[in-house]
């Protein structure tokens, strides 16, 4: 395995496109993050691409179709959420082993706003609502009363893991979603599923990200400073209950253990960390399993503002997935984008100052988490 | 005459009598399942499994009230994790109970129910279980 480093990145802004589609959407990041690299479409070896709705559709080609045909390997990957992170990381793969150059990860999602409330069952028969809930807002609300149950954790410290990264949404361009809410407005917001309310939810939205990584020599030539520490994936391992409540913590721990493993660094060496906040619930149980804190602490974490814009480790400084948006195949290759900026020192008005390290994580729920550790 | 069938494979309907859930318990390490598999998921032995009756009554492990549905689905309604004394849980609804935090709590004694769902596109009766705040 050989050194990564991270060339060009791009995001547009998360948001709704009706009158747009996915290879489109695909194809701006990409030439956005071809542009940023300094490199062309020509200069690719191979791309591998995420789109979860679309994962039999040959997404990948079909942004090659619009912004050059050269003929490379394509892999279109599905991972649940982790779906842009997977392709970022099969690009990394492609460099790291030695096989390519200069590896391109693209990310595109086109959501509608039904988001995953739009499938149905083929059986005719109706388990939601009767056999307890499958939707992503009960699971992850349950996953955050297991939380509650174990360590006494209150929905007001989850609802504050909402007012900071909505705060944080303020300073970021590429936000789908740019309000400040209070702490009253989050609690008193409709409530989706207990204990999360709808600015504890992210929302449904379209967008793509995109990035380039290259090899050591490439790199030198491009002048890009990012590299790629470690890029983890794993899938969730047996655990109590996971098959009735999927256990997003064990799969994160693991993946958190082989990420310092690789990297050679630690959870105190980060300087911003974008995690997968697809509920507020979700963030605080990832403080502990990205071992941000010790156990049981979450919930003064998120109190004592140590995750927030400024604190010691600062938390989904982009808005997060509550804010920022959550275009599932574009969260991952998103989070890479929002990292490396700040790594770069390009951040604009949400830079973390001076920032050295930084991590992305991203749960697929089913499951899949990936990890991406970046430094400059 | 319409048929009775199960809403989940693991939910057994017999002809006379309660229905009832059933697991499948690996010989090899005693973990237990809901529905058949060719492996264990925990031990990764391929057998041999036992089908074990379970117990009607269990603990809610975590709940939640689920205030936003798919289309069609009457709201609000309480879900929870509910764990059965043979060492596996099960996902439902929590019935007979408001849908009130207050009324709620982690670990409290439950019992399960059975009834008709709803019908299938064949008119058959769809049988499902659910679980309410024990009576004992």
């Amino acid at each position: 395995m050989r050194d990564v480093y991270v060339a060009g990145v791009a995001m547009i802004r998360f948001g709704r496109y009706p009158d747009r589609d996915v290879p489109d959407l695909g194809a701006e990041a990409v030439l956005l993050a071809l542009k940023d690299a300094g490199l062309g479409i020509r200069d690719v070896e191979m791309m591998a691409a995420g789109c979860l709705f679309q994962a039999n559709a040959m997404v990948g080609q079909r942004i090659l179709q619009e912004v050059g045909q050269t003929g490379i390997p394509v892999v279109n990957v599905a991972n649940a959420c982790a779906t842009g992170s997977t392709a970022f990381r099969e690009a990394w793969m492609a460099v790291a082993s030695g096989m390519h150059d200069v590896a391109l990860a693209v990310g595109v999602e086109q959501m509608g706003k039904m988001g995953l409330l739009g499938g149905g069952g083929g059986s005719g028969i109706r388990t939601e609502g009767v056999v307890g809930s499958g939707l992503m807002p009960a699971v992850f609300g349950q996953a955050g009363m297991e939380h509650m149950r174990k360590y006494g954790t209150t929905r007001e410290q989850f609802a504050k893991v909402a007012v900071k990264n909505h705060e944080h949404s303020t300073r970021n361009p590429l936000s789908q979603y740019r309000n400040a809410v209070t702490l009253d407005d989050v609690l008193n917001a409709r409530m989706v599923a207990y204990p999360n309310t709808l600015y504890m939810c992210c929302p449904t939205g379209d967008g793509a990200a995109a990035a380039v990584v290259v090899s050591p020599e490439k790199a030198r030539q491009l002048g890009a400073k990012v590299k790629v520490l470690a890029s983890i994936l794993t899938s969730d391992p047996w655990s109590d209950r996971d098959l009735t409540l999927p256990d997003v913590n064990t799969l994160t721990r693991n993946a958190a253990a082989q990420a310092w493993k690789r990297a050679g660094v630690g959870p105190d060496d980060l300087d911003l960390v974008e995690l997968h906040d697809c509920f507020a619930t979700a963030e605080l149980l990832h403080y502990e399993n990205l071992g941000l804190c010790k156990e049981g602490e979450a919930g003064r974490l998120v109190d004592e503002g140590e995750t927030a814009h400024g604190g010691r480790v600062p938390v989904n400084v982009s808005g997060g997935l509550l804010s920022k948006g959550h275009p599932l195949g574009a969260t991952g290759v998103a989070g890479v984008f929002e990292v490396t900026s700040h790594l770069r020192g390009s951040a604009g008005e949400r830079q973390v100052e001076g920032a050295k390290v930084g991590l992305s994580h991203v749960i697929g729920l089913g499951s899949a988490c990936t990890i991406n550790v970046l430094a400059a | 005459m319409a048929a009775r069938r199960p809403i989940v494979p693991f939910l057994r309907v017999p002809d006379d009598g309660e229905p009832y859930l059933v697991g499948e318990r690996c010989k090899a390490c005693g973990s237990v399942y809901l529905g058949k598999r060719r492996a264990c998921s925990k031990c990764t032995a391929t057998g041999p499994f036992e089908e074990v009756r379970l117990s009607r009554n269990g603990t809610l492990w975590v709940w939640s009230i689920v205030h936003q549905s798919m289309p069609g689905v009457p709201v609000p309604y309480v879900v929870g994790i509910v764990d059965l004394p043979e060492g596996v849980s099960v996902r439902c609804n929590i019935t007979d109970v408001e849908p009130d935090p207050a009324r709620l709590r982690f670990g409290m004694p439950v019992e399960m129910t059975t009834g008709v769902s709803q019908q299938d596109r064949e008119g058959n009766d769809v049988v499902a279980f659910y679980f309410r705040p024990a009576r004992g």
